[in-house]
């Protein structure tokens, strides 16, 4: 099992035609990913990487049953493309784009209200189940498929730890990019709920970086609710208060949302942190050598 | 982005909110002329810089006739402002915003901002005015109160009246204060601020409620839709090898250490900041290429750096995955040769095309460090600057 995606899932690209959007939709498909079609206005009736382009994704849903779509529009475009993957009622939206204004998904935020669609992103790598499901931007073949969960705010550090897991033979169940963005989809705590739930996943690694106060609430949340061992790393120790550390949420401010805070708050909830991001994978190997889990955890020689 | 004060005013007025009458001014000269257009007997001289605690730092004097005006004016322009949010080394004050004075009967608090556990907007307002509201918040925090604002439709009037009576504005001056906070609210919105501070708003014994101090700061994924505001940057306020930078769509930001970073995504740029740290060295500068980066970004990038003489080594971390390691050689090779590779150099390549990008690297007969892991890269560079 894994969460959000697997190989049943059907994937539509939204802004397929773009350079983004072309490029990543061909990576998906030689992944394996059922990518059953795309959409970009003006652009219907033609095809692509030999899946159709519809004009609208209300066309495309219909047209191909996708239950899931990715989201490549440049950030201006970006807020309407989520809304229409709402309206249409997708299971799931995964937003890549960055750069949105952060008003305009303050008002996505509102309009997905009490609608059945979990959005992912914006500003992510996407979401992969290894071997069976990749939506998004992360390179496939650094990862493995095994039993290790991992949710994280940034891109490159999670393929960091990824390839720390894959080349010690621990696979991940699902790897799932929250974003860098101050308002986003899906927080921490969804995604650890569904890591708790997932008879597959045995541990889960959480990535997170200074600003805001996500992996406080998440640390609370583990520590109430989680049975199964999380092992953490905050970026940004070292980030100057005030400043905007490339990701738009990535920032100190008023003093609050420093690394310090949270990996203290994350460790009083017991959750064992990495002291540099090289040893990620050495804690994750530790912690579950104390509950047994390793020889679990090890799905690849 | 951040604004003068002058100008986050000229934005607020536009909206409707009251600000006290002023000019900017760029010499004493100009200072006495708006002092003279303003008229009157009481005037304040207000050194603007991208910086609060201009206050306390002496930047704002109160002047009583026009050769107090021209002498503050005089002493101020050129004068270097060390607050405790400009960092030891000050920032040097270039333009002047010349005020009427006005007669404040109470110094209030008002604020928006975004929360982010809920995703939407919140007015915050307090009746201690003039302090920081970080201070307010953790010595009095009830002193705080707070209107979350539901996008749909927007700041009410009830949330602001709710508000003003909180904080306790005289009952005759309730409807002005509304006025001010829903004319707060739209140029927050209308303009896509990510921050809003009148600290602080007044009133007057005259019955007016004005803002006597405006910051705010812009969302910069908006600026494509804010000409005007776009305009309102001032490149003295920054940082020349952060503006070099923001040419080429690179992420940077300058720091104090002398390792400089070139790396690939935010977090993992962040990361590897903490890593030289955790190793005992200091990072010179956050850099992130980017996802997409092309052989003359990362030329521009290494320049960018190497331009810093504080940089006395060059550590590259790159986990290729939109972003190829053969790109990332090219690139380091390129900039290498145009600028001439005068310090030691770590790379560390993992992801798409490593071994093509390690081999660019071995053939190009530069004196390069490889490395193998982000720990081993760190521990390199960390003993070649010491």
């Amino acid at each position: 099992m894994s969460i959000f995606v697997d190989k049943n899932t059907k994937v539509i690209t939204q802004g397929i035609t773009g350079s983004n959007g072309l490029f990543h939709t061909k990576q998906a498909i030689e992944y394996g990913t059922q990518v059953v079609g795309g959409v970009t206005p003006g652009k219907g009736g033609t095809e692509v990487e030999g899946v159709p382009v519809f004009n609208t994704v209300k066309e495309a849903v219909e047209a191909t049953g996708a239950n899931a779509s990715a989201v490549y529009v440049p950030p201006a475009f970006a807020a309407d493309a989520i809304m229409e993957a709402v309206d249409a009622e997708l299971d799931l939206v995964i937003c890549i784009t960055e750069g949105i204004p952060v008003l305009d998904m303050v008002k996505v935020r509102r309009y997905m209200e009490g609608k059945k669609t979990r959005l992912i992103g914006p500003n992510c790598p996407g979401v992969i189940t290894p071997g069976e499901c990749k939506i998004g931007i992360m390179p496939g073949y650094i990862h493995t498929p095994g039993k290790v969960g991992i949710v994280s705010r940034s891109g490159t550090l999670t393929y960091e730890a990824v390839h720390q897991l894959s080349t010690r033979g621990i696979g991940q169940s699902t790897a799932v990019g929250i974003g860098g963005d101050p308002v986003n989809g899906t927080n921490f705590i969804d995604v650890l709920k569904e890591f708790q739930k997932d008879k597959d996943t045995e541990a889960v690694i959480m990535i997170g970086e200074i600003g805001g106060t996500a992996e406080e609430e998440a640390a609370e949340w583990i520590r109430d609710n989680m049975d199964k061992p999380v092992v953490g790393f905050i970026g940004g120790q070292t980030a100057p208060p005030g400043k905007r550390m490339g990701h738009a949420g990535a920032i100190i401010s008023g003093g609050k949302g420093t690394a310090a805070e949270k990996i203290a708050k994350l460790e009083e909830c017991g959750v064992a942190v990495a002291p540099t991001p090289a040893v990620i994978g050495e804690t994750l190997v530790r912690v579950l050598e104390e509950k047994g889990l390793l020889q679990t955890c090890i799905t690849k020689n | 982005m951040n604004v003068h004060e002058y100008q986050g005013k000229e934005v607020l007025k536009q909206y409707g909110v009251v600000v006290p009458r002023g000019h900017v001014a760029y010499t004493p000269e100009e200072a006495v002329d708006a002092a003279k257009k303003l008229g009157g007997d009481l005037w304040v001289v207000k050194a603007q810089i991208h910086a609060g605690g201009r206050g306390k730092a002496g930047g704002v004097k109160l002047a009583r006739s026009l050769d107090e005006v021209k002498a503050f004016a005089s002493e101020l322009l050129g004068k270097v402002l060390v607050t405790h949010q400009t960092g030891p080394e000050g920032k040097e004050v270039k333009r002047l915003l010349i005020e009427e004075g006005c007669a404040i009967q109470k110094e209030y608090y008002v604020g928006m901002t975004l929360d982010r556990s809920k995703g939407r907007l919140v007015m915050m307002a307090s009746e201690e005015g003039g302090t920081e509201i970080e201070e307010v918040a953790a010595r009095t925090p009830e002193k705080i109160f707070k209107e979350v604002v539901d996008p749909a439709v927007g700041l009410q009037a009830f949330q602001a009246r709710r508000l003003a009576y909180s904080i306790g504005i005289p009952k005759e001056l309730i409807n002005k204060a509304v006025k001010f906070m829903l004319g707060l609210y739209q140029a927050f919105v209308d303009k896509d601020c990510s921050l809003a501070e009148i600290n602080p708003l007044i009133t007057t014994k005259d019955g007016q409620v004005m803002a006597l101090d405006a910051k705010l700061n812009f969302d910069s994924n908006a600026l494509y839709r804010h000409k005007d505001i776009v305009e309102l940057r001032d490149f003295d306020e920054e940082d020349p090898k952060e503006i070099e930078a923001s040419k080429y769509d690179l992420s940077y930001i300058a720091l104090d250490g002398n390792i400089g970073c070139m790396v690939n995504g935010a977090g993992l740029a962040m990361a590897t900041m903490d890593i030289i740290k955790h190793y005992g060295g200091e990072p010179a500068n956050f850099l992130d290429v980017g996802g997409g980066a092309t052989t003359e970004k990362v030329t521009e990038a290494f320049k960018i750096i190497l331009d810093d003489p504080n940089v006395k080594g060059v550590l590259v971390n790159i986990f290729g995955g939109i972003m190829k390691c053969d790109v990332i050689a090219n690139g380091v090779v390129e900039a290498a040769k145009q600028v001439g590779l005068d310090r030691p150099l770590v790379v560390r390549l993992e992801g798409t095309n490593v071994e093509l990008g390690k081999e660019i690297l071995n053939q190009s007969g530069l004196k390069i460090v490889a490395a193998d892991s982000m720990a081993d890269a760190a521990e390199k560079i960390v003993s070649l600057v010491n």
